[in-house]
């Protein structure tokens, strides 16, 4: 290990503050990216889920029932 | 044989007609732009506001004009371009006309160096004929001013052609010409960059032969390649209907 | 080889692969990055010239060397797929945008941050910080062409222009800009740049440089699955797969 004590880890020989914004900023990014992609997936199924329903409610309302094309 | 009757075009079928076809599309380009003489000042007083917001702005000396002023006025042809470059292929696609060309017989890409080769006539030439003007009011020395001017007609062409792609790319799309000037400034950089250090370079006494060299090279580039871009990017536009 | 390649093009194929890869690529990405920080921040030995500060570098190399490369993968990606209609390529481009975006992005934070305690400015327009600005610039306007297209086709087919072209000027933009950059600034130590490294400081980039990978395939594969289900709405198993979520 580089450093003696924790206190020497956090100072980073008087640069700390540049480093561990920089590791923190990296963080976030991953964070920031990881939230879209699950918000992203959220929004995917919950759309799916309205067009299943309003399919469901055309099929209910109609006469015929139509098979759900699909490939 | 086909012919447009439309706007009064005609392009002859077959290998010889792409020449003729080139010269009906210079011809339009200068009778449209006769016809609407507002899309030609507009991008003008453009150029000139924006160059005089700088000594407004920020400082009327001699001294810091002398030395900005020949990357403001680069900067104000450049957005006056990417405004002009809006409307270049708008107004023929919401009539149809885009339509015609990409169904024509002739290589695309040919018609579309034309179109371009006559809408830097008709709408950049008149920038640089300004720049002299503005030279004055921007307190620069006559050499440096035709410096500029030279650095301006070698890379405004490259300007427009690159331009044009965005435009193609974009002209189906509603709203305003923000789009066009965020895809196409990373591109502009490198014609900014040799076009201003030219001028710097020559108010030092510095041989400009490279930086011309280099603009002249980006300019062949862009004259080869772009115009099939351009085409690609048109036949993608329209392929909408 | 060619079956491989086809393969790639069926949506539901890809979705499969991808969800089965994934969690092996997001474990592993967690290890290495975990072994190459904790490598690198703890028990790389100091730098001479920068002390401590350098260890930005272990965070910011990474993160520009996959915001390019990301960039030239979306340009091969739109070649395919103007030339063999893969609606997968684009699937891959509308990933792999956000991803590239947020490296540039953290390559820009780090590169500036980095150079407070070397140069005593927040930022500084070296030839490399730069560049990579105007990359991030390429990038903002992919996502704002593709923001204001409706139809996929379209938006696919233009992306797919914009990235090309982008990709041909892109070693056009680094020489004017580095260019530029001789003229306006004194030739003094580069301060994104890699310092001549022993292996005790390249072996621990390395495995960064490994876990960054790994973390950004995981991240762009999950955006692909997710495309995917949206592209692919009408097809019985995707509705399947929803219905089982």
């Amino acid at each position: 290990m580089q450093f003696d004590s924790f206190q020497a880890l956090i100072s980073m020989g008087g640069h700390g503050f540049y480093v561990w914004v920089s590791y923190g900023a990296f963080i976030l990014v991953i964070l920031a990216l990881i939230l879209a992609t699950v918000i992203q997936r959220r929004q995917v199924i919950s759309h799916h889920r309205r067009l299943m329903r309003s399919e469901a409610h055309r099929q209910g309302s109609g006469g015929k029932k139509h098979d759900a094309s699909g490939s | 044989m086909r012919s447009e009757s439309r706007v009064s075009v005609h392009f002859a079928a077959g290998e010889e007609g792409w020449l003729r076809a080139a010269f009906e599309t210079v011809r339009r380009e200068w009778l449209v732009a006769f016809r609407n003489r507002q899309d030609l000042i507009n991008p003008l007083v453009f150029f000139v506001l924006i160059v005089s917001l700088f000594p407004l702005g920020v400082s009327p000396e001699p001294e810091f004009l002398r030395q900005a002023g020949p990357g403001i006025i680069w900067v104000a042809a450049l957005l006056a371009i990417l405004l002009s470059l809006n409307l270049l292929f708008r107004n023929d696609y919401a009539d149809g006309h885009l339509e015609q060309w990409v169904l024509s017989p002739q290589p695309l890409a040919l018609l579309a160096l034309a179109r371009v080769a006559a809408v830097w006539v008709t709408t950049v030439l008149p920038l640089i004929l300004l720049v002299p003007v503005l030279g004055v009011m921007l307190h620069l020395p006559a050499a440096t001013g035709m410096v500029l001017v030279l650095t301006l007609l070698a890379g405004t062409p490259i300007l427009v052609l690159v331009g044009a792609i965005g435009a193609a790319l974009t002209v189906s799309l509603r709203g305003s010409g923000v789009l066009l000037v965020l895809i196409m400034t990373p591109f502009y950089v490198p014609v900014l960059i040799f076009g201003t250090g030219a001028v710097t370079a020559a108010a030092e006494g510095a041989p400009i032969t490279g930086h011309l060299a280099l603009l002249g090279a980006m300019l062949s580039l862009a004259v080869v390649l772009a115009p099939l871009a351009i085409a690609g990017a048109l036949r993608i536009s329209v392929s909408n209907g | 080889m060619w079956q491989w390649f086809h393969k790639l093009g069926s949506p539901k194929w890809f979705f499969g692969i991808a969800g089965r890869l994934m969690p092996w690529l997001g474990w592993l990405a967690l290890v290495v990055l975990s072994v190459g920080v904790v490598w690198g921040l703890l028990f790389a030995p100091a730098d001479y010239q920068q002390g401590d500060s350098y260890r930005i570098i272990f965070i910011h190399v990474p993160a520009a060397y996959l915001g390019q490369s990301l960039y030239v993968a979306m340009a091969v990606a739109g070649l395919v797929g103007l030339v063999w209609r893969m609606k997968m390529a684009d699937t891959f481009i509308a990933s792999a945008t956000t991803v590239g975006a947020g490296m540039t992005f953290l390559a820009l934070l780090t590169g500036a941050v980095w150079g407070k305690p070397t140069w005593g400015t927040w930022w500084i327009w070296d030839a490399r910080l730069t560049s990579m600005l105007l990359l991030l610039f390429l990038y903002l306007g992919v996502m704002a062409l593709r923001g204001a297209m409706e139809d996929p086709d379209i938006r696919a087919r233009a992306s797919a222009i914009l990235v090309i072209v982008g990709v041909v000027n892109i070693p056009i933009i680094k020489y004017s800009v580095e260019w530029w950059n001789t003229l306006h600034q004194p030739a003094t130590i580069k301060v994104t740049e890699a310092p001549s490294m022993p292996v005790s400081m390249w072996a621990p980039l390395l495995i960064c440089l490994l876990g960054f990978h790994l973390l950004v395939a995981w991240l762009i594969l999950w955006r692909m699955r997710n495309d995917i289900l949206l592209r692919e709405r009408r097809a019985r198993w995707v509705r399947e797969w929803v219905l089982a979520q």
